[in-house]
């Protein structure tokens, strides 16, 4: 098998994502659960090493490997590509090719487009090892212009309250960032200091995300009527004291579900995701033309049993080191 | 709908109480009738289908989505009715809904064999929230944290009118409650309700604090009389008519019949609803098999049957006693019971005692010799209030029994704990196997739910659908009112009120019990 179950190519010795430091790391974007530091040689997009260095530090691998989409990289008699993923700036699925063989390990991905992150490519083969974060068929994901919509007329409703939008910092707050401005709404966007730097490297990796400023040093009636992102854990603790009558909003794929936005206290769920719908991924395993499905990363149960009852071999991975729930981990 | 929807979503979502309040309050005052009063139905759950139950909105949704992925989303989402909202695979010219009106006009009188088909009209044609909104109406199980009494304060906030007024006409008040919003609004007389021959608020006790209350109160100024083991009814005699409540005034008089069918008198009185032949109480077992059964089958008729050991009179023929003292309503009530023979109510004896530590005494025996739950002690001059004023009652359970248990299997909980797993079943020593004795739900703090769920997925052996197997490493320190034989748990034992008291994280589960060890408190019971 060119790929194991452990996402190892053993003809060359390479690890996609590995949650333990290795050798040889293909690294398909810079979230937590998939970037880590302490490998020997990092293989990824220019933009996902740029990500890692940011996070990490300049020395978190001993060496960085950068390719281009849509480059092939040949080693040995094996050929590596990176396909854009969709997911956040950088994310990249890694076609491999070895003998007439085709494995695509898809990352994190989504398919519909959004200006912060290289748009998805859809790249047949014989192997799919997709991700399934959504993969039940309750997760049916609205448009985000029409969360964005619901946000701004909150807004517009509650003049003397804030927004407090909580945002995984690396992708989603730069997405919200960049929707709001594509609604239109211009006014200055403050930031946690967990997102400033990240922020900052999208502008510089020619992401314009218009006038953010950190939320500091400003007098608490000033944000009456703002919108002020920062990292979930961060909305409902101390820091969102200094906000007047602030209303928590959370942006993430599961606020969907009524009961989980309870039970994390948001008085506004904002159903924006940067992973497929069960839809998109059903659509997604079927264009693949994939004969054999392997689902990592979520609910992998329903999606194996969805690919088995259409004809396709499929197994869950149940690889270690993934989040087990989105909330936790980055998503 | 729509405005209904929205409400329903801002009371789900907002955590501030003044802030749902004060959108309830704009709700009932914008809102026309009869909308508004359809809506505080809904939001006070006093309105049901004959036809629209959450049966049949689960066989809609399975003749278009399969059914294994129906239940694995629902075993994720843990709420049935928003599992059936977001599931629905179809969305096609999405439209207004028929009003809230129309709506449960619809439901009321669509015939049984096409209502699959209008609901999943209704359902394709709704956007998500509104969805939501009307599986949340046609499953009757809202799960938004609202309760009716915040719906009663937002019409005392919109009318002006005081709350404890609003309370006393609630009960003989009827759906849209257009009277009700007629004297709310100024337009109308107080609807009037025969306060003998209705529902009223039940008054509650405390627990009391045997360090702080028993010094500060004299054993002189106390009755006391056993805690019954059964559940709190209201029985309301009208000479002709009998009507049974349970303690949220549910009515529960098709359940039993045999009490019903063989009462008399006028007269509203407050009691425990007990099963045994000869007014000799059985356990709470044997009533929680007639509880599970909206209507009494006749072997239960014949084997259990039902009577109601009576404590307090609130109605003495229509003559309103409650603002009597304790003495002069029960000097009322023995004597309503000579007047007024009966096969199927007995009085709860009062339990003489000289002092606190006498009836300390009797508490005790009483728990060891007949397995009861504990004494109440009331005040002999107090009033009969709703709900729980201090001072006036107390209860005096017996301590708890506790055993040290070991966590074998948790499943997911459902409502706010959905994914976390919160139900836990637990186990005792029998040889070398553990074996099952009780679940419980609920003892732990929010905290250390969390910290259980991490350790549940971290040491999981088996996973059968929502449940897991974990390893038989963590104990639990369970509490418990009693413990009864039962064919029901492997261990032939089941507990009573269990409850989770501490979860023991030092302790090794090869400390844990035995089933030995559980022969003595099966044996007190």
């Amino acid at each position: 098998m060119l790929l194991d179950r452990h996402l190892h190519i053993r003809a060359i010795d390479a690890y996609i994502d590995p949650s333990v430091p290795r050798e040889r790391a293909i690294i398909t974007h810079g979230h937590a659960d998939h970037a880590r530091s302490g490998h020997g040689s990092v293989l990824a997009t220019p933009d996902t090493i740029a990500i890692m260095k940011t996070r990490y530090g300049e020395d978190c691998a001993r060496r960085f490997e950068p390719l281009d989409f849509g480059v092939p990289l040949k080693v040995d008699d094996v050929t590596i590509t990176l396909y854009p993923a969709g997911h956040i700036l950088g994310s990249a699925q890694v076609l491999v090719e070895h003998e007439g063989q085709r494995v695509v390990v898809t990352g994190d991905y989504k398919r519909l487009r959004d200006r912060t992150a290289q748009p998805y490519e859809l790249v047949e083969c014989d192997l799919l090892v997709t991700e399934a974060t959504f993969g039940l068929p309750v997760f049916q994901h609205p448009h985000p212009s029409v969360e964005i919509a619901r946000l701004l007329k909150s807004v517009a409703d509650n003049p003397e309250r804030s927004h407090l939008v909580g945002c995984y910092a690396l992708g989603k707050a730069q997405r919200v960032i960049a929707l709001l401005r594509d609604a239109g709404w211009d006014a200055p966007i403050y930031l946690h200091g967990a997102m400033l730097r990240l922020c900052a490297l999208y502008e510089e990796l020619g992401v314009s995300l218009g006038d953010l400023r950190p939320a500091l040093d400003v007098p608490k009636a000033a944000f009456a009527g703002q919108i002020v992102i920062a990292p979930p854990s961060a909305i409902r603790d101390r820091w969102s004291r200094r906000f007047p009558d602030p209303v928590v909003c959370q942006a993430s794929g599961w606020m969907s579900v009524k009961q989980r936005a309870r039970q994390a206290l948001v008085e506004l769920p904002l159903v924006i995701s940067d992973h497929c719908d069960w839809g998109e991924l059903q659509q997604t395993i079927r264009e693949t033309k994939a004969e054999t499905v392997w689902v990592t990363h979520g609910r992998e149960d329903a999606l194996v049993y969805w690919c088995q009852s259409q004809g396709l071999k499929a197994e869950p991975l149940n690889i270690q080191g993934f989040a087990d729930n989105g909330e936790e981990g980055e998503a | 709908m729509k405005r209904f929807a929205q409400l329903l979503e801002l009371l789900a979502l907002t955590p501030s109480r003044t802030r749902k309040l004060a959108a309830l309050t704009q709700y009932f005052r914008e809102v026309p009738d009869p909308d508004r009063g359809y809506a505080l139905a809904v939001l006070t759950g006093a309105l049901s289908f004959r036809n629209v139950k959450p049966a049949l909105l689960k066989d809609i949704v399975l003749r278009e989505v399969d059914p294994t992925l129906f239940a694995m989303s629902y075993d994720y989402v843990g709420d049935l009715g928003e599992t059936i909202a977001l599931i629905w695979p179809h969305h096609g010219q999405q439209g207004d809904l028929p009003s809230l009106t129309e709506l449960i006009g619809l439901f009321n009188t669509t015939s049984k064999s096409e209502l699959p088909a209008l609901i999943a009209a209704l359902l394709t044609r709704a956007g998500i929230n509104e969805r939501w909104a009307l599986v949340k109406l046609a499953t009757g199980a809202l799960r938004i944290g609202l309760s009716a009494r915040l719906a009663k304060t937002a019409l005392a906030e919109m009318s002006g009118k005081d709350l404890q007024e609003i309370e006393e006409v609630w009960h003989g008040l009827k759906v849209p409650y257009g009277e009700l919003f007629a004297w709310l609004d100024g337009r109308g007389e107080r609807p009037h309700v025969d306060q003998s021959q209705r529902f009223h608020p039940l008054m509650l006790s405390n627990p009391i604090d045997e360090e702080k209350d028993l010094a500060r109160l004299d054993p002189k100024d106390f009755s006391a009389e056993w805690k019954w083991d059964g559940i709190r009814v209201q029985l309301v005699l009208g000479g002709g008519s009998v009507s049974l409540f349970s303690r949220t005034g549910d009515d529960i008089a098709a359940a039993f019949p045999d009490i019903v069918d063989n009462v008399g008198g006028v007269a509203v009185l407050d009691g425990e609803l007990l099963v045994g032949k000869e007014f000799e109480p059985r356990s709470f077992n044997d009533l929680q098999q007639r509880l599970n059964k909206k209507v009494a089958s006749a072997k239960h008729l014949k084997d259990s049957p039902a009577f109601i050991r009576v404590y307090d009179m609130l109605f003495d023929g229509r003559e309103d006693v409650r603002t009597l003292g304790w003495t002069e309503r029960r000097a009322r009530l023995e004597a309503w019971f000579a007047a007024n023979p009966q096969t199927r109510l007995d009085l709860s004896p009062v339990l003489p005692f000289a002092d606190w530590d006498d009836l300390a005494a009797q508490r005790r025996q009483g728990a060891d010799e007949h397995g009861h739950e504990g004494v109440m002690i009331k005040l002999r001059t107090s009033p009969y209030v709703p709900g729980r004023p201090k001072g006036y009652w107390f209860k005096w359970k017996r301590d708890p029994n506790v055993v040290d248990a070991v966590l074998m299997y948790a499943q997911r909980g459902h409502g706010k704990r959905s994914s976390f797993y919160s139900d836990y079943t637990f186990g005792v020593w029998k040889g070398n196997e553990i074996v099952p004795i009780g679940k419980a739900y609920f003892g732990f703090t929010d905290e250390e739910l969390k910290l259980l769920d991490k350790w549940i997925r971290a040491n999981t052996v088996q996973a059968f659908g929502p449940v897991r197997e974990v390893k038989k490493e963590l104990v639990f320190e369970v509490a418990f009112d009693s413990a009864q034989q039962s064919t029901r748990h492997k261990s032939g034992v089941a507990l009573r009120f269990p409850r989770i008291s501490r979860i023991r994280w030092d302790k090794p589960a090869s400390e844990a019990a035995t089933l030995e060890d559980m022969a003595v408190f099966v044996g007190a019971t």
